[in-house]
C-alpha cells in the first residue's frame, strides 16, 4: 500500500547568552564538570529564578524572522517530573502563552518549495548531563551515573513544526534552513554535533488518501542533518513494513543509533506523562511592548532567503547561492563583491572549492584562512589570465595552508601564468625541435598531434602556460 | 526590667549607645535567658555560638570606633530554619535537610549582617513551614512560653516563642497562610507580614511561593518596623520582588487612628470564635472608636472560600516546590536499585505525614483531568478575593478581625484533625491570597492566662497605615506582654 508520510519536527536551540537563563552563570561549553554552577541552577532550597532579558529578546527575534505572532504577554509554567539531571525535578518552560506562535518557513527541494508551518517558538532552562556508568553508557544496566549541571539552566529556544513535513528531505532542508536563520540571527551557535541545536521529530504514516493520522513515534538522538534524512527514511520504512504486514504502530519514542542505521525503542514511560503544567510563581509574566518589538524587528539582519534572491539576482547560480548561505560563506561573497569582483566567479570558488575544502577539513567557515579580499585577489588573477584554473587550486591550497595571500602563494609558489609572448614562443620552438619527426607529421597536417606539442610545453612551463595561447602559437609555427 | 533579655530593641539599642550595656551582654543575656527556657521550649534548633560571639564583638567594636549601622547593630536575633545561612546547618524541621550547611545566604540574613545585628540562631517551625502549631517539626514540637502543655502556634512557632520568653530581642518568620501571625497571637508579641514583594524571597526555602513572605517577629511594633525596615527592598535576586520606592514606615507610626475608616470583617468575626477572644476584639475595637476611628462592618463575601482555595493552591505549588528534594544533590541519601527508586525511598523516609499529605494534594490538584476543578477554580477564588479586597479598601483604610479564633490550644488536641488545625489559620489565609500586609498585634490575655491578638489588614503597599495602627491599638490597650509573661503563674 502507499502511505502519506506525516512529520513534525521540535528543535532545541541552546542559546549563545552570556549568562545562563535564570541566573547569572556563564554559558561555556567546555568548561570542567560542575564549574559553572551556583544556587540556582543547582536547585538548592531557597534559590530563585530571575529571568535573562537577552534570551527572551532573542527568541522573539526568530519569532519575528519565522513570521510568528509574538505574544503581549507571556508566562512562564513549570513542567513537572523527576530525572536525577533535573535539579529542581521541574522544568521553567512554557505552555499554553508562549512568547511566539504560528509562522511559517519555506523550503525547496529539488526545485520545489514546501512551506512547513511553525506552531510556536517558546523559551525554557536546559538540564544537566547525565552519564551513566557502566551498561554501555545505557540507562538499562547501568551502574551509576554521574551529573554535570554546567548545562543546567542554558536558555534553550524550542521551535515547533506543524505536521507539514512530507519527506526526509524536506525534513533535512527545514532543519538546515532554520540552523541558517539561528546563525544569521546570531543567537546561537547551533552545532549539531555538540547539542547547542537538537531535533526531534514525530513521524507517523497513513493510507493514501485517508483523512486520520496514524500512530506517531518520537525519533530522538539525530546529531546531523544526514542523520536527521537517514532516521526518517528508516523510520517510514519501518513503519510501512510493519504496516504492510498489519503490524500495529507503538507509540513510542526512538533512538537514532548512528553506527547500526537503525531506531531502537528508547524509555516508555514519557508518554504517560502527567507533566501537571502550572504557572511559575516565582516569575512574573513577561510584558512585551511595542516599543521593543518594533526596535527587535527593525535590528533583524538579512535573513537566508533575502540573501539567496539578492545573490541570484546578481547573476549567481541559484544553487551556489544556497551551498553558501548555508555555509555560511555569505560574508567572504559580500566581502568579495564589494571588493569589486565578479559575484558568479567569486560564488563558484566559495561554493565549489572553499566548501569542498571545508567539507574535507570538517571545518567552519570561521576557521577558514581566506577572507573576502583573498577571495577578490584570487578572482582577479585568474579573470586577468595571470593564473590557470588549476594553479588557482593550488594558491588556494596554499592560502588554507596559512602560506600568505593568493598574490602570495602564486609567487612563493611559482605559479603565475606564463604570459610573456618571447618566452612562449622559445619553449614552442623548443619542444618542436625536440621532436623533428611529430614536427613534421604536424606540419603534414596530422591535427592530433597539436595536443601533443601542448601537453610538451605546459610540462616544461610547470603548468604555468597557458594553454590556449599555447595552441595558438603551435599552429602559427607549425605553418610557418 | 532587671534582665537585658527581658529590654525592648528600641531599649536596648539606647543602652549600646549610652554604653550602659554592650553587645556582648545582650548576648549573654539571651544566652543565660536560653539555657533557662530552653530545655523546656525548645525553640532553637541550632544555635551558633561563634558566629553570635563573633558579631557581637564586631559590633562592639563598630561602637567603639563611632560607627552606626543602624538600630540592629549589636542586637541578637533569631532565624526560622526555612531562611539558608551560609555555613549554619539549615533543615526547616525536615529529616530530608538533615546535616545541609548551605552554601550561601537568604537575603534577609545578608542584610541583617549588613545592618550588624548578631543572628544568633535558628528557630524551629513546622516541617517546610506547613502547619500551625510547629508540631510537625522531625526534630520535636515547640512550646509555649505562657503555657508549656499547649503549642506556640506555626508555623514560625519557634520565632514566636523564643521572642517571647527573651531569647532573642527579635525573629524573623515566613508567613504563607499566617505562619507569622498566628505564632505571634498565641504567643503574646507582634508579628507582622509585609506586602508580597517588600521582603525577599530570596534564601527562604520555599513552600508555596506565590504566598510566601518573610516578616518579622518582635516585643512592640516599634521593634517589628525596626525589623522590617532592615530587611525590607528590593532585591535583584527574586525576580517577584516589588521594584518601586518602599514605603515609609516610621514617619508616620504614631499619629494614632483618629479620623481612620476601620472595617470589621465580618465575615471572619462571626463563627468559631471563642468568647474571651471575640469579647478582647470588641473591646479593642470600642477604644479605637474612643480614639476616633470610624468604625464599620465590612462583608467580604469570597473569604468565606479562601481556606478552600488556599488548601489548593498552597499544596499545588509546594508540590512542585519539594520535588527537588531528592537526595541527588544535597541532604542524606537512602538507596535504591535505580535512581528513581533512590528518590522514591529518599523522599518517603525524609518527608513528615503533613508535608506528604499536602504534596499529594497537590500532586492530585495539578493532574491532568483535575486540574480545572481544583487548582483553576481555586485561582478563581484567589482573583475574586483580590477584587473584593481591593473594593474594600475603597471605604475603609484598614482592615480588622482577630488573629486566630483561639488562643493556644494543647500540644496534640489538633495533632489528628487535619481539618480542624488548618482552620487555625481561616483568619490570617485571606491576606496570604491577596497578598496584602497584615499584622497580629497582642490585646489581652484569656481566662487561662493566655495571649489574644488582634490583626490589622491593609491595601497593597499600605504596610505604613498597619503598623501605625498596630502601633495605636498596643498604645490603646495597654496590654504590656513582657510584664504579663513575668506575672503569669503558668508562664515557663
Amino acid at each position: 500500500m502507499t502511505y502519506e508520510v506525516i512529520i513534525g519536527i521540535e528543535t532545541h536551540v541552546e542559546l549563545r547568552t552570556r549568562s545562563k537563563m535564570f541566573c547569572r552563570c556563564t554559558v561555556d561549553f567546555g568548561a570542567d564538570p560542575n564549574t559553572n554552577v551556583c544556587p540556582t541552577c543547582l536547585g538548592l532550597p531557597g534559590a530563585l529564578p530571575v529571568p535573562n532579558e537577552q534570551a527572551i529578546e532573542w527568541t522573539i527575534a526568530l519569532g519575528l524572522a519565522l513570521g510568528s505572532a509574538v505574544a503581549t504577554r507571556s508566562v512562564f509554567h513549570r513542567k513537572n517530573y523527576f530525572y536525577a539531571d533535573l535539579p529542581k525535578n521541574y522544568q521553567i518552560s512554557q505552555y499554553d502563552v508562549p512568547l511566539c506562535a504560528g509562522g511559517h518557513l519555506d523550503v525547496e527541494v529539488d526545485g520545489v518549495t514546501s512551506r512547513v508551518g511553525i506552531t510556536r517558538v517558546h523559551l525554557e532552562e536546559d538540564t544537566g548531563k547525565s552519564t551513566h556508568i557502566g551498561g554501555d553508557g545505557r540507562i538499562h544496566g547501568a551502574s551509576g551515573v554521574r551529573l554535570d549541571f554546567n548545562r543546567s539552566g542554558i536558555p534553550l529556544m524550542e521551535v515547533v513544526t506543524e505536521p507539514d513535513i512530507r519527506s526526509p528531505e524536506v525534513a533535512r532542508a527545514y532543519a538546515q534552513e532554520l540552523q541558517t536563520i539561528v546563525i544569521a540571527l546570531g543567537v546561537s551557535d547551533a552545532r549539531l554535533e555538540e547539542g547547542s541545536m537538537r531535533f526531534d521529530a514525530n513521524v507517523s504514516l497513513r493510507p493514501a488518501g485517508a483523512t486520520e493520522l496514524g500512530t506517531k513515534v518520537e525519533v530522538k538522538n539525530m546529531n546531523s542533518l544526514r542523520s536527521l534524512q537517514r532516521a526518517l527514511a528508516f523510520e517510514i520504512d519501518r513503519q510501512t513494513r510493519m504496516l504492510d504486514a498489519g503490524e500495529r504502530i507503538a507509540q513510542e519514542t526512538r533512538h537514532w543509533d548512528e553506527a547500526n542505521g537503525r531506531t531502537d525503542p528508547g524509555r516508555s514511560k514519557e508518554e504517560s506523562s502527567d507533566y501537571r503544567y502550572f504557572q511559575e510563581p516565582d516569575l512574573l509574566p513577561l510584558e512585551i511592548d511595542e516599543a521593543t518589538l518594533a526596535r527587535l524587528g527593525a535590528s533583524l539582519p538579512e535573513l537566508p532567503a533575502a540573501r539567496r534572491l539578492r545573490y541570484v539576482d546578481a547573476g549567481v547560480d541559484p544553487a551556489a547561492a544556497r551551498t553558501i548561505v548555508s555555509g555560511n560563506l555569505d560574508r567572504l561573497l559580500d566581502d568579495a563583491i564589494d571588493a569589486g569582483v565578479d559575484a558568479r566567479s567569486s560564488a563558484n570558488w566559495l561554493a565549489g572549492e572553499v566548501t569542498a575544502h571545508l567539507n574535507r577539513e570538517g571545518m567552519d567557515a570561521g576557521d577558514l584562512g581566506l577572507d573576502g579580499a583573498g577571495l577578490a585577489e584570487l578572482v582577479t588573477m585568474v579573470t586577468e589570465g595571470a593564473l590557470s584554473a588549476t594553479a588557482a587550486k593550488d594558491v588556494l591550497a596554499g592560502v588554507f595552508a596559512g602560506e600568505g595571500t593568493p598574490r602570495q602563494v602564486a609567487a612563493s609558489r611559482d605559479l603565475m601564468q606564463v604570459s610573456d609572448e618571447g618566452a612562449l614562443r622559445d619553449m614552442v620552438e623548443a619542444a618542436m625541435a625536440a621532436n623533428p619527426d611529430e614536427s613534421q607529421r604536424l606540419r603534414d597536417g596530422e591535427e592530433r598531434l597539436l595536443g601533443f606539442f601542448v601537453g610538451q610545453v605546459l610540462a616544461a612551463s610547470g603548468g604555468k602556460a597557458d594553454p590556449g595561447r599555447v595552441a595558438s602559437l603551435v599552429r602559427d609555427i607549425a605553418s610557418q | 526590667m532587671s534582665d537585658a533579655a527581658d529590654l525592648t530593641i528600641a531599649e536596648a539599642g539606647g543602652r549600646l549607645r549610652d554604653g550602659s550595656l554592650t553587645a556582648a551582654d545582650l548576648l549573654d543575656a539571651v544566652r543565660r535567658r536560653a539555657s533557662m527556657t530552653e530545655a523546656i521550649i525548645h525553640g532553637y534548633l541550632t544555635i551558633d555560638h561563634d558566629g553570635a560571639a563573633a558579631s557581637a564583638a564586631e559590633a562592639d567594636a563598630a561602637f567603639a570606633r563611632g560607627e552606626d549601622r543602624g538600630r540592629l547593630q549589636g542586637i541578637p536575633i533569631a532565624l526560622k530554619d526555612n531562611m539558608v545561612t551560609r555555613g549554619i546547618e539549615t533543615t526547616a524541621s525536615s529529616r530530608i535537610l538533615a546535616g545541609w550547611i548551605p552554601p550561601y545566604d537568604a537575603t534577609v540574613v545578608s542584610r541583617l549582617r549588613a545592618a550588624g545585628a548578631i543572628l544568633y540562631g535558628k528557630t524551629n517551625l513546622d516541617e517546610f513551614a506547613m502547619g500551625s502549631s510547629t508540631e510537625n517539626s522531625a526534630y520535636g514540637p515547640t512550646r509555649n512560653p505562657w503555657d508549656a502543655d499547649r503549642v506556640p502556634g506555626g508555623s514560625s512557632g519557634g520565632s514566636a516563642a523564643v521572642v517571647a520568653a527573651g531569647s532573642a530581642y527579635a525573629a524573623l518568620g515566613s508567613d504563607t497562610g499566617g505562619s507569622i501571625r498566628q505564632p505571634a497571637s498565641l504567643c503574646g508579641v507582634v508579628g507582622m507580614k509585609p506586602t508580597y514583594g517588600l521582603v525577599s524571597r530570596y534564601g527562604l526555602i520555599a513552600f508555596a511561593s506565590s504566598l510566601d513572605q518573610i516578616g518579622p517577629i518582635a516585643r512592640t511594633v516599634d521593634d517589628a518596623v525596626t525589623v522590617f525596615e532592615t530587611i525590607a527592598g528590593h532585591d535583584p535576586y527574586d525576580a517577584t520582588s516589588y521594584p518601586g520606592a518602599l514605603p515609609d514606615v516610621r514617619t508616620g507610626l504614631t499619629e494614632g487612628v483618629s479620623g481612620l475608616r476601620i472595617g470589621v470583617l465580618s465575615e471572619l468575626v462571626s463563627e468559631g470564635v471563642e468568647p474571651a477572644v471575640a469579647a478582647a476584639f470588641q473591646a479593642t475595637l470600642d477604644r479605637l472608636a474612643k480614639a476616633g476611628a470610624e468604625i464599620s462592618e465590612v462583608s467580604l463575601p469570597t473569604t468565606k472560600h479562601a481556606l478552600s482555595a488556599y488548601y489548593l493552591l498552597a499544596p499545588a505549588e509546594c508540590s512542585a516546590n519539594l520535588a527537588r528534594f531528592d537526595g541527588v544533590r544535597y541532604g542524606p541519601r537512602l538507596d535504591g536499585a535505580s535512581v528513581e527508586q533512590m528518590m522514591a525511598t529518599t523522599r518517603r523516609d525524609g518527608f513528615g505525614p503533613e508535608v506528604t499529605r499536602r504534596i499529594l494534594l497537590g500532586t492530585y490538584a495539578l493532574s491532568a483531568g483535575y486540574y480545572d476543578a481544583f487548582y483553576g477554580q481555586a485561582q478563581k477564588v484567589r482573583t475574586l478575593v483580590v477584587q473584593e479586597f481591593r473594593q474594600a479598601y475603597q471605604q475603609v483604610d484598614v482592615l480588622v478581625t482577630p488573629t486566630s479564633p483561639t488562643t493556644a490550644f494543647a500540644l496534640g488536641a489538633r495533632a489528628a484533625d487535619p481539618l480542624a488545625m488548618y482552620l487555625s489559620d481561616v483568619c490570617t489565609i485571606p491576606s496570604n491570597l491577596s497578598g496584602d500586609p497584615a499584622i497580629s498585634v497582642p490585646v489581652g490575655l484569656d481566662e487561662d492566662g493566655l495571649p489574644i491578638g488582634f490583626q490589622v489588614l491593609g491595601p497593597a503597599l499600605g504596610d505604613a497605615m498597619v503598623f501605625r495602627v498596630a502601633r495605636a491599638i498596643e498604645e490603646l490597650s495597654g496590654f504590656d506582654s513582657r510584664a504579663a509573661l513575668a506575672s503569669s503563674e503558668g508562664a515557663v
